[in-house]
């Protein structure tokens, strides 16, 4: 088992602080959900802990089993195992989906070893075939002209194909269609497993009943202020968040 | 001597190594050549004697370091070393020709079928016998407009062999012709040449690919001519591999006929300093000439393109794109014009300079030009440079790529709306892989 622990994390971008102390720890094998009013910090905290050069962790540490990762580049990073699923990922013209997984792959494996390509492309296709994306996206280029929808999934293909041990979703459900919905959360499911743990991001409940989460985390104006189970999901969308702010301000 | 009158450069600042004790051994070695030949390139030496050498007032040297393109320290041609055999590009070809040090070292002729049609690819030496008249008609017959003509002069005078090409008409030629020009040892100045001519109606794919063994000093001065017939089509791809110590200057001149095409694409991957010029005259109704470019400039090196499209005559397309992907120190400069004639109603012309700018300390200059004189045309220019964006970067590098990896992966993805622009995939896939191992070297 691994566990990706945040401590005490604080995050700024400029010189506003967006993160104000958040702790929680995710081990493998575990899905944490985080709800939250938009433009609390998550995101934020998720990029930060991807290693995006824009937010600066001003305090507090992110380790993997017991060892900081914040002197890692964000490629590195993602080579010991955390992967981002974007709220809006980046188009990249001219790099198809086939070559930018392959060099993705590639980073991965020992310097000199070679990638299998007939294994690789059989591998690609049968991930894809999963989350029912046509198999012609492979010479599209990254992202470019995808719908919303097809890029969460295209999210999704790369979380498949890097195994991830530590994947933060953000707002993976947010633009799918109900089928693609269903679609991305069986993908997801059959992802899941011991050797995964899964930070998600959402701000419906209806996709926590597709992937059923261990814990949810309310996260406002950059800090944690309550968590529970996946009942606490089901409270959020019923009374919204004034409650839970009412409370952490009385408490 | 009177030392009394102009004070003009000295002599060895105008002709540098190739000083006419120089020349007359030069001469003395191809004594044998054809006389047309050798009258032409006496000529040419008498040229290069005269003119002066490119000064900072040349408008058509802007930007230039002109102090890179001094031609001290040379020596023309010196035979090559015979293990001299450069790689070869990665694709199945019709024929090819390797030269080193401007004489065949190798090659492998055109199948038997092509050749009962006529379809030619030998030396120009062996063409100076065989097809003289084709020559005289094709051979350097441009004019020299965009500021080198000491330099193509010098070209002629000591050009030693190059390739000729000659497809009859109505003939195909699927797949491409090779053409491999090696440099060898160091200080070696070296002038290949590549003349292709495809009759009307014929269609043919040529490869220059310009390579340097080991990484010595060395100057090329080449040229290639290419001339399509009416409904003719040319694709024509040269990939600039010279070593990093090597100044290059390369002319090329592209004649296009009635309805023919020529897709030229010219790939700069080596040199220290290279200056690139490309004229493409479209003659005749229907004519379209491609012009496209990609370069990588790392280091501290400097590539220098200039273009010229004519259109001389109604209803003629041009359309170009030259794109440079710049790290490091490294400096570009793009200057390019279209020139439309009074008659030439209809001309369609697009000139495009896209700069990705991957260092801070890198430089790109680009100087579009027009110069219309019909007034029923559509003519567009611009250039561009932009950085690479750091929201992409961070994305391929949230999956793992390293720096270098991400930034191969942005060069090849702008650089592949070039590249895609190929018909012949495997032409596409042999040029990619040169790229990229470039990249990496
Ligand atoms: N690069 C940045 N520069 C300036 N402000 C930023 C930057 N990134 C985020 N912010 C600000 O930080 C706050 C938190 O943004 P963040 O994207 O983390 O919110 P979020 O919780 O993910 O919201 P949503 O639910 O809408 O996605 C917002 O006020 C946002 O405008
Ligand atoms: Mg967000």
């Amino acid at each position: 088992m691994s566990s990706l622990e945040i401590k005490n994390l604080h995050v700024s971008t400029g010189d506003k602080e967006i993160v104000k102390g958040v702790t929680l720890t995710i081990n493998t094998g575990e899905i944490h959900a985080v709800m939250g009013p938009n433009g609390t910090g998550k995101s934020t905290m998720a990029k930060a802990i991807a290693g995006h050069p824009d937010y600066i962790i001003t305090e507090g540490d992110v380790l993997i089993d017991g060892k900081s990762i914040l002197e890692k580049e964000s490629d590195e990073r993602a080579r010991e195992g955390i992967f981002l699923a974007f709220q809006y990922p980046s188009e990249i013209p001219g790099v198809s989906i086939a070559n930018f997984l392959r060099a993705a792959i590639q980073a991965r494996m020992a310097e000199g070893e070679e990638i299998d390509a007939s294994a690789y492309y059989k591998r690609l296709y049968q991930k894809m075939d999963l989350l029912k994306i046509d198999r012609k996206f492979t010479a599209r280029a990254v992202n470019e002209g995808f719908s919303g929808g097809e890029k969460k999934r295209s999210e999704i293909l790369q979380m498949a194909m890097l195994e991830p041990r530590f994947a933060l979703m953000d707002e993976t459900d947010s633009g799918l269609d109900i089928d693609a919905l269903r679609i991305v959360s069986d993908g997801v499911n059959s992802l899941r497993g011991p050797n995964l743990g899964i930070l998600l991001i959402t701000h419906y409940q209806r996709l926590l009943s597709y992937i059923v989460p261990d814990h949810v985390h309310v996260m406002i104006d950059g800090r944690i202020v309550k968590s529970g189970d996946k009942s606490l999901a089901l409270e959020l969308e019923a009374r919204g968040y004034d409650w839970v702010k009412h409370e952490f301000a009385n408490a | 001597m009177a030392s009394s009158g102009p004070v003009s450069a000295p002599v060895a600042d105008l002709v540098g190594a190739f000083t006419p004790a120089v020349f007359a051994r030069h001469i003395n070695a191809n004594s044998t050549a054809h006389a047309w030949w050798l009258e032409r390139k006496r000529a040419a030496y008498a040229r290069f004697e005269s003119l002066p050498m490119p000064s900072r007032t040349d408008e058509a040297w802007r930007f230039s370091t002109l102090a890179g393109v001094a031609l001290g320290g040379y020596a023309p041609s010196p035979e090559g070393a015979a293990a001299a055999t450069p790689p070869a590009l990665a694709v199945e070809s019709a024929a090819t020709l390797s030269f080193v040090n401007g004489r065949l070292s190798g090659s492998s002729p055109v199948s038997a079928d092509l050749a009962k049609r006529g379809v030619v690819v030998s030396t120009l030496s062996d063409a100076l016998a065989r097809h003289p008249g084709l020559l005289r008609e094709h051979f350097m017959a441009q004019p020299q407009k965009l500021g080198s003509a000491k330099f193509a002069a010098l070209h002629e005078a000591f050009i030693q062999d190059g390739a000729f090409i000659h497809v009859p008409r109505g003939v195909e030629v699927d797949k491409p012709i090779v053409v491999v020009h090696g440099a060898s040892g160091a200080g070696a100045a070296v002038f290949p040449h590549t003349l292709v001519i495809a009759e009307d109606n014929s269609r043919v794919t040529v490869v220059d690919h310009f390579v340097s063994e080991g990484e010595s000093r060395q100057f090329a001065c080449g040229a290639n001519d290419l001339y399509a017939g009416h409904g003719a089509r040319i694709t024509y791809a040269a990939a600039q591999c010279w070593s990093f110590e090597t100044l290059s200057l390369q002319f090329n001149s592209t004649v296009v006929r009635r309805d023919a095409r020529v897709q030229s694409l010219n790939l700069h991957l080596g040199g220290r300093q290279a200056r690139h010029e490309s004229l493409s005259q479209l003659q005749a109704p229907g004519g379209f000439s491609e012009m496209l470019a990609l370069t990588i400039a790392a280091g501290s090196r400097e590539y220098d393109q200039r273009t010229l499209q004519i259109h001389q005559a109604p209803n003629t397309k041009s359309d170009l794109l030259y794109k440079n992907a710049l790290l490091d120190k490294s400096r570009t400069i793009f200057s390019g014009l279209i020139v439309v004639d009074p008659d030439a109603q209809k001309t369609d012309a697009y000139q495009s300079n896209r700069n990705l700018m991957l260092s801070d300390d890198a430089e790109s200059n680009s100087l579009p030009g027009l110069e219309i004189q019909a007034n029923d045309v559509r003519c567009t220019h611009g250039a561009t440079s932009s950085r690479i964006d750091p929201e992409q970067e961070f994305y391929l590098k949230s999956r793992g790529i390293p720096p270098k990896a991400a930034d191969e992966l942005l060069i090849f993805g702008f650089f592949e709306e070039v590249l895609s622009r190929l018909e012949s995939e495997a032409l596409h896939d042999a040029l990619r892989t040169l790229i990229r191992t470039r990249i990496q070297s």
